[in-house]
């Protein structure tokens, strides 16, 4: 295992009335896109916050690389998109993208040569004279990308990055972020409160409520770790036989689905209905979904801290 | 080498706005044009105004004598109340003049009637006419000559300041340049302060803010932000100083600068011209104007403009960092600011009177004052260890203001939605 890009370690920031970041830890390997979720007010921003060097940590590390952060070598190979999206309204989109590149440590030729690059990419070359002001909110939503990833990061951390976006645009930057995991091996972290858009896009992801880390982990994982043995069986014809070690949790047309005592293999109540003659369609596992995860987690956090799982 | 790249956007974006090159180019103009507008309008387009004249009294026949702006016309015969009022009205006159034979040694009043406002230079044209007769005749009366009068009144003994180094002073011109400078540098500091605070309001409510510190530190930009504005500000300085030279060698006033004699000789020039101007003034005018250290003068007001805008900007670069998107809220802040430069205009408009009261002298070394009342008072002479130690104060205090505004800065920039009190401000500040 190589050194992560990112290790946090018992990460701590009080503000005066409330703990905004308690005792948090987690690594990120390189390459990988990692979900950092959790509902509004979790701490997601002040950690991001901490993990950009824009605020300093109370108690805790942060290692880049396995090196403590220095802003002159970090802050460069980082690409911040915060949630709230900031650009200059009176300055013309190019100049400002060339601006925030250099400012990132690239030279004038280079910033105006990466800048032409993702214009060109993302098919804004025409707004290039055009002020950020004159721009639609999904315009500069996508000029706010360009801006994060314009000097070539190793490590892009993005808040929320979908929001406001339509969904073709969505997807244009949702590829981008693919490509960008799998074709040039940066590291993503991605901020968000909406649980359903990490399931598709992250790979690894940690789950904080009230400045607390309650879960980590690779989804599949995490998914298979808190699978309740729920399946959905299709028949082509109404059924009247059931096994008795399975519990029936829905059943509507020749639909059911049930939950599988522990320790039973699936194969077993597929063969009783064979043995009966029904004609199965379809059969499935039913594995719950993030956000039934999180619900399950909150409810009972006390409980759910056992389950933080360390993972490699 | 970033602070360099932000000083560069804060410079550029501000130099190329419509209104910087509107405000530079305009402003000078503006003042030439409305200075060569009044003279040119006081000079050729004076109109004459024709006051009838009735006179009775003995004494006064040939007092009245039509001048550039009056033309008095003596009438025949005393008209009568409807008849002048017609004349009037017709605009045939502008007013008339009824000087009836009075006893000088009374207090008598003379009627001047007018079909309307005849204006308050012609009035008191008229009644300086009235006066000098007046004194004339009671001079006679009393036995003196006219041309022994005039020798009387002609004062041929002025009061010649001469300071310790040697140099003629002379107040009026040291309280005019005190005046305008110590003026100058207020509304710079305000406005350029002002400008910085907006700017980083601007940054903050625009969220660039966190994106900007994400990769280069609060204080560079904050001082990337002061240093590029304050760079306009000289600028702006420099375009107005190289103007106002043109104008002056166009003009050919730059002579009474750079060498006395040649405003001499534009003044011995200018006398045989016939013209109607005060000349011994003009030449006194010239000679104050060449003896005024004038490198002495810009140095200073440049270091001063300098360090009292550092020492405001960072304050109120430290204020916009406290605004919400609740405009009003920065008032609040804001006030603590605005206040010690108000004081100091206060102090400054009694020091330009009196330089070396206590007031002044501690105005002008007190940095939250100094810029501005210091200036008033370099025209006059400082004693060297005062200057010293207001300059040396002023840096300390800059450098203070910076430091604190930069703790207050880099918290309150990403600091939103809520409101921020003085008190939670202080901890700041106290914050390692």
């Amino acid at each position: 295992m190589s050194v992560p890009i990112l290790e946090i370690k018992g990460l701590k920031k009080y503000f005066s009335q409330q703990k905004a970041v308690d005792d948090i830890s987690f690594s990120i390997p390189k390459g990988s896109i990692f979900g950092l979720l959790g509902p509004n007010g979790a701490g997601k921003s002040t950690l991001l916050r901490m993990i950009t060097g824009i605020n300093y940590p109370d108690e805790g590390s942060i290692l880049y690389n396995g090196e403590p952060f220095n802003a002159k070598v970090h802050n460069e190979m980082m690409g911040y998109m915060p949630e709230e999206r900031g650009l200059y309204k009176k300055m013309k989109t190019g100049e400002q993208v060339i601006y925030l590149a250099q400012l990132k440590g690239l030279s004038k030729s280079e910033a105006i040569k990466a800048t032409q690059y993702w214009f060109d990419r993302l098919d804004m070359s025409t707004w290039w004279n055009k002020k950020v002001e004159d721009l639609s909110k999904g315009m500069s939503q996508k000029l706010q990308f360009v801006a994060t990833v314009v000097h070539n990061p190793g490590l892009l951390i993005l808040d929320e990055p979908f929001s406001g976006l339509d969904p073709v645009n969505a997807n244009v930057l949702k590829d981008e972020i693919f490509r960008l995991a799998e074709e040039e091996n940066k590291t993503i972290i991605f901020s968000t409160h909406r649980m359903e858009q990490v399931e598709e896009i992250c790979n690894q992801i940690v789950l904080i409520n009230l400045g607390e880390k309650i879960l980590d982990g690779n989804v599949n994982d995490i998914k298979q770790d808190f699978k309740k043995n729920l399946y959905k069986i299709e028949f082509q014809e109404p059924v009247e036989h059931l096994p008795s070690f399975i519990f029936i949790k829905e059943r509507y047309d020749n639909t059911i689905i049930y939950q599988l005592e522990e320790g039973q293999h699936p194969n077993k109540p597929l063969s009783y209905w064979l043995e009966h003659n029904y004609t199965v369609q379809d059969y499935t596992e039913i594995l719950p979904t993030l956000n039934e995860i999180f619900i399950e987690l909150v409810k009972n956090t006390t409980t759910a801290r056992p389950f933080n799982l360390e993972h490699k | 080498m970033k602070t360099l790249i932000i000083i560069k956007r804060e410079f550029l974006t501000r130099v190329r706005k419509k209104s910087f090159i509107l405000l530079t180019i305009l402003i000078p103009l503006l003042f030439i044009g409305l200075m060569f507008g009044i003279t040119f309008l006081s000079t050729t387009s004076i109109s004459t105004k024709k006051i009838a004249t009735y006179i009775e009294h003995p004494q006064f026949d040939n007092a009245f004598v039509s001048n550039r702006s009056l033309e008095y016309i003596p009438l025949d015969s005393e008209p009568s109340g409807s008849e002048i009022i017609d004349l009037l009205h017709e605009g045939i006159y502008d007013g008339y003049l009824y000087i009836h034979d009075f006893d000088i040694n009374s207090e008598a009043q003379i009627q001047l009637l007018t079909s309307g406002e005849l204006g308050l230079e012609f009035e008191n044209s008229i009644q300086s006419t009235i006066n000098e007769t007046v004194r004339t005749i009671k001079m006679e009366n009393a036995g003196i000559a006219p041309t022994r009068l005039h020798d009387i009144e002609k004062n041929s003994v002025r009061l010649s300041t001469v300071n310790t180094e040697g140099k003629s002073s002379s107040s009026e011109i040291a309280l005019m340049i005190g005046y305008i400078s110590g003026f100058l540098l207020y509304f710079f500091m305000l406005f350029y302060g002002m400008n910085v605070m907006n700017s980083v309001m601007e940054e903050k409510t625009n969220r660039i803010a966190e994106i900007i510190v994400s990769s280069v530190s609060p204080f560079q930009l904050m001082f990337g932000k002061i240093i590029g504005v304050a760079l306009v500000g000289l600028t702006q300085f420099l375009i107005w100083g190289v103007l106002l030279f043109i104008i002056m060698i166009i003009t050919g006033l730059s002579g009474f600068v750079i060498d006395p004699s040649v405003s001499e000789s534009m003044i011995s020039g200018a006398s045989s011209q016939d013209m109607p101007i005060d000349l011994e003034m003009v030449e006194r005018i010239g000679l104050m104007i060449s003896q005024v250290n004038w490198l002495s003068i810009i140095s200073w007001f440049l270091f001063y403009f300098l360090g009292g805008y550092f020492l405001y900007a960072a304050l109120y670069a430290a204020v916009g960092s406290l605004v919400n998107e609740n405009m009003q809220e920065g008032q609040q802040f804001t006030i603590p600011i605005t206040l010690p430069i108000i004081f100091a205009m206060v102090v400054m408009s009694s020091t330009v009177q009196d330089p070396h009261n206590n007031l002044a002298v501690f105005g002008s070394i007190f940095p939250l004052t100094s810029p501005i009342v210091m200036m008033a008072r370099i025209p006059y002479g400082v004693p060297g260890w005062q200057l010293l130690l207001s300059a040396g104060s002023l840096i300390v205090g800059f450098i203070f203001t910076t430091w604190m505004a930069a703790k207050i800065y880099r918290t309150g920039i990403l600091m939103y939605g809520k409101k921020i009190t003085f008190k939670e401000v202080g901890k700041w500040i106290f914050k390692k």
